[in-house]
């Protein structure tokens, strides 16, 4: 009898086991969160059985395949403009899942084991071509003692479009205004100097090898790849390096208000610990699923993936964690979403 | 004889056959029309915004939505024939020296190994060419062309590395297999006694091979050059890695350019707004045609060269 019953469980979870690895979720966007993204729908995966299957294939067919519904959830590194959410008539929410920076690394030997140190006009003119020798006084006055040599600077920037640009100029639009109006912000812009590398790993090439050059990439790749970064001068008037804590505190001291619908832009957030060139990267749901029963699974991952324990995942691997304020936020958000109508 | 079948025109095996193979002969006209039609519904947004002024316009701006594609078409013609102006003498000097001077024993390996370079990813061409290639031009070569050669406009200029010479460069490494390896096989299959002919005038070996066996071979070695050239106007992965990816066309051969097929593979992934997913088509719509245009007149080309005659001869 006793036999009889642990069969009768084996045979019960066994097939309950194949349902849920049927039941999938898709996904398809932002590269850049890929990596955490993978980890967390695998240890999702262990922990829940429910599989959720992502494709890293850029934020762009991120929100089209969400628009399309060709996905359940989206990804993307830029919020949805206000006429991409009219096509979807309003259907979507935005939820920041980890935080994601971008550091400008150089090539400049002469100035050995000390930190460049800039601010946010000095790299607006440096990338508008404005800036093209490394003694140029607007470097020179931010890095006292140091003797930049008289060298040409050449820049280096992305020539694929990429949610690492989208953050990048997205600060250079808040900190200089000539910017804002002649370039202005998109994923791939008209770069008014420089040369452009395919990816973070091509940008880093041409500046390894390359003397003079500075550009921008992930801090995750320049922490993977061991590359010199500079300290940037935040909107509070300090230098602060980019790190996990910096990154966290821009978003902490963003102070977003309760009913936020989190697109927005944390770029040259206030308070004094904050790193400018941050931003949320987000999963777009359907607010109202008709869907009942992806609409729950949705749901029940985001409540897992907000947690202590995920956000610990995203540590470990070296992306910036929500802070805990942001964290509770998401959680109030999650209430909103419906099931065909009614409450998840 | 019993159990002879007499041969009529329906034999049911036949008709099947034909059926199948008619199927499969139209099957790629129809998939071809298909795609024409394809990239023009997806390029219609940008076609009826810009027209024609697409491909003479020279601006890129995703943020204030112009688009023109001129810098893109000059990027992808000057590479591909740097490629070929590279491996052109080069293939046809190692096929002409396989099938008629080195030694038998020799010929079999290194045209295999030459093959094999055509089965190698172009992600691994792109990465070569960053790490080994990129800082073997910077430092020695591309130092040298601008002293030894630096009076001309192409070889002027800062020395950035990436460049439309270095794309020009891993193109024709990438091409060379294909020209190399099909001029082999149709000077392989010119007779013999073209050569015996010609020697037995007193020519020398060098004689019968440039005047009797080359000529004859023209033909097919003009198509095997526009096999090479068809593969150097599409590669995109190794090009993109090399070229420097800026949209701008430039005298000098040491300044960064783009072309048309990296344009598409950097950027249509983020295209977030509809405009630019339509221009990025319409630059695959122009791809296509500048290929069409090529091949057509390379064509042309054969036809003219091989008019009238089935083979050479003129030369001797």
């Amino acid at each position: 009898m006793k036999h009889a019953v642990v069969v009768g469980l084996a045979l019960a979870v066994g097939p309950g086991g194949e349902v849920a690895a049927q039941a999938n979720l898709n996904g398809a966007g932002a590269t850049f969160p890929n990596p955490i993204y993978q980890k967390w729908f695998d240890s999702y995966a262990k922990k829940t059985g429910v599989k959720i299957n992502y494709q890293s294939i850029g934020s762009g067919g991120g929100i089209r395949q969400f628009t399309q519904g060709t996905v359940d959830f989206g990804a993307t590194d830029g919020p949805m403009t206000d006429e991409q959410i009219a096509a979807v008539k309003g259907n979507v929410a935005h939820l920041p899942t980890v935080l994601g920076a971008v550091v400008l690394t150089y090539n400049l030997p002469a100035l050995g084991a000390t930190k460049l140190k800039l601010d946010g006009t000095a790299i607006a003119d440096i990338f508008l071509g404005k800036i093209t020798k490394w003694n140029d006084q607007r470097i020179a006055a931010l890095n006292p003692g140091v003797k930049l040599p008289a060298t040409d600077l050449l820049v280096v920037h992305r020539s694929d479009g990429s949610g690492t640009t989208y953050v990048f100029v997205d600060y250079l639009a808040k900190v200089s205004p000539e910017w804002r109006t002649k370039v202005g912000v998109s994923t791939a812009v008209k770069w008014p100097t420089g040369l452009g590398g395919k990816g973070n790993e091509g940008v880093t090439q041409q500046i390894k090898q390359l003397e003079g050059t500075i550009g921008y990439v992930e801090l995750v790749y320049a922490e993977a790849n061991k590359l010199r970064y500079a300290s940037v001068k935040n909107a509070a008037g300090k230098l602060v390096d980019p790190t996990l804590a910096s990154v966290t505190a821009a978003a902490s001291s963003a102070k977003l208000p309760k009913t936020t619908d989190f697109r927005v832009s944390i770029t040259n957030a206030p308070g004094e610990n904050s790193y400018p060139i941050a931003s949320f990267t987000w999963l777009l749901v359907k607010v109202d699923n008709p869907d009942a029963g992806k609409a729950k699974q949705i749901r029940d991952f985001l409540v897992w993936m907000v947690d202590a324990e995920a956000q610990k995942i995203a540590d470990d691997l070296g992306y910036a964690p929500l802070p805990a304020d942001v964290a509770s936020l998401v959680k109030d958000r999650l209430k909103v979403l419906k099931a065909a109508g009614k409450a998840v | 004889m019993p159990g002879e079948v007499p041969l009529r025109g329906r034999n049911l095996g036949d008709l099947a056959f034909k059926t199948l193979l008619t199927i499969a002969a139209i099957a790629i006209p129809a998939l071809l029309a298909f795609l024409v039609w394809e990239l023009y519904l997806g390029s219609k947004l940008a076609i009826e915004r810009y027209g024609l002024g697409f491909i003479s316009g020279t601006n890129w701006d995703p943020v204030a939505e112009e688009f023109g594609a001129l810098p893109l078409i000059f990027g992808t013609l000057t590479s591909a024939a740097i490629a070929l102006v590279i491996a052109v003498p080069l293939s046809l000097g190692v096929a002409i020296y396989l099938t008629e001077f080195a030694p038998k024993w020799i010929r079999q390996p290194i045209a295999f190994v030459i093959e094999l370079l055509a089965a190698i990813p172009s992600v691994v061409y792109g990465l070569w060419g960053i790490f080994v290639l990129i800082p073997l031009l910077r430092t020695a070569v591309f130092p040298f062309l601008r002293d030894t050669l630096g009076f001309l406009p192409l070889f002027q200029g800062p020395i950035y590395g990436n460049s439309m010479l270095a794309a020009g460069i891993i193109l024709a490494i990438m091409v060379m297999p294909y020209i190399m390896s099909v001029s082999r096989e149709v000077l392989l299959a010119v007779p013999t006694s073209q050569r015996e002919a010609a020697l037995g005038l007193g020519a020398t070996r060098w004689e019968a091979a440039w005047t009797a066996v080359v000529p004859y071979a023209r033909s097919g070695i003009l198509g095997a050059i526009i096999l090479g050239l068809g593969r150097a106007l599409g590669e995109t992965m190794a090009v993109t890695m090399l070229i420097g990816n800026r949209h701008e066309i430039a005298a000098s051969l040491f300044a960064p350019g783009y072309t048309m097929a990296a344009v598409i593979a950097n950027e249509f992934t983020e295209a977030a707004t509809d405009i630019h997913f339509s221009a990025l088509t319409y630059v695959a719509f122009t791809l296509f045609f500048v290929t069409v245009l090529v091949n057509a007149a390379a064509r042309l080309l054969i036809w003219r060269v091989s008019r009238g005659r089935p083979s050479g001869g003129q030369g001797v």
